[in-house]
């Protein structure tokens, strides 16, 4: 049993984590958007920074669902964010490298925002109260579907300032989520006694 | 000969957009400052006796002083002078 273990950490470390992706995310999205994408792809490097890091995220949500899930609904919700984030990381790579030129492959990026809210939303299967991850996954899952209306009209407004800057503050709110997540703990003074001992 | 410098030439104007890019690690920075002060009990490194090796490996405030202060750093003045001098050509 490797669970609970030296080889595994606790899941919530997992949420910083990525949590901290999608806070660097923001920042290249804010400075992309206030700058423009062509001062921003100038340089090679900028130009694979955010498809990079999203196809990386996607790779590494691998062995998430593979050590941190305890059902099937877990795994297919675990192994649908992945593929949904290494097809817009490709396509994003794709897009930098000059491979694919069609600029509706930006489309993969709502698409994946969509496919994970919904995924976040069918694998949670406790109330908004249970526990403070609990709450923190129903709202992820809201603020990905609803948001998902953003990167869609930044594919066909992608100079536009305030579309880019949206972009930016959705992937910080589910930066902040994220972090805020605790494995056991209470959310506004609730916490199900099923849920376990809580901690802070 | 011009001895004293011509203060309207050396004082750099700049632009709302620029000054944006300049404050996005910083303000990222500063967040993770705040955050630290508001619930100092998430960094592990404060209290670190009984703590194994992911609790004082997680320190998510950390992770966003750090995240700012890179961005800052690295990527914002390249940014910066791509926008501010549009002819220059990136390195390959």
């Amino acid at each position: 049993m490797i669970a609970d273990s030296f080889l595994i950490p606790p899941s919530e470390h997992v949420h910083w984590w990525f949590a901290t992706g999608f806070l660097v995310l923001a920042l290249c999205f804010a400075a992309r958007a206030a700058v423009g994408p062509e001062v921003w792809d100038r340089r090679p490097w900028r130009r694979y920074l955010f498809p990079g890091l999203l196809f990386g995220m996607g790779l590494l949500m691998f062995p998430v669902m593979v050590f941190f899930t305890n059902s099937a609904i877990h795994m297919v919700a675990h192994g649908s964010w992945a593929e949904a984030m290494m097809l817009a990381g490709g396509a994003q790579l794709g897009l930098a490298a000059g491979k694919l030129k069609n600029p509706l492959w930006n489309l993969t990026i709502p698409l994946g925002l969509f496919v994970g809210g919904v995924a976040i939303l069918v694998h949670e299967q406790n109330g908004w109260l249970y526990s403070r991850a609990a709450f923190g996954h129903h709202l992820i899952g809201w603020i990905a579907v609803v948001g998902t209306i953003v990167p869609l009209v930044l594919v066909f407004r992608p100079r536009s300032i305030v579309v880019g800057l949206c972009f930016a503050a959705l992937l910080v709110s589910i930066s902040t989520v994220l972090y805020a997540d605790r494995d056991t703990a209470p959310i506004f003074g609730h916490l199900s006694p099923e849920a376990g001992e809580p901690h802070r | 000969m011009q001895i004293s410098t011509d203060l309207s030439r050396s004082a750099i104007r700049r632009s709302p957009r620029v000054l944006f890019v300049l404050s996005l690690g910083p303000a990222c920075a500063l967040g993770g400052v705040v955050w630290a002060l508001l619930q100092p009990y998430r960094i592990t490194l404060l209290h670190p006796y009984g703590q194994g090796f992911w609790w004082l490996l997680a320190e998510p405030p950390i992770y966003v002083v750090v995240v700012g202060l890179l961005f800052h750093w690295l990527v914002a003045p390249g940014v910066v002078e791509d926008f501010e001098d549009p002819e220059r050509e990136g390195p390959p």
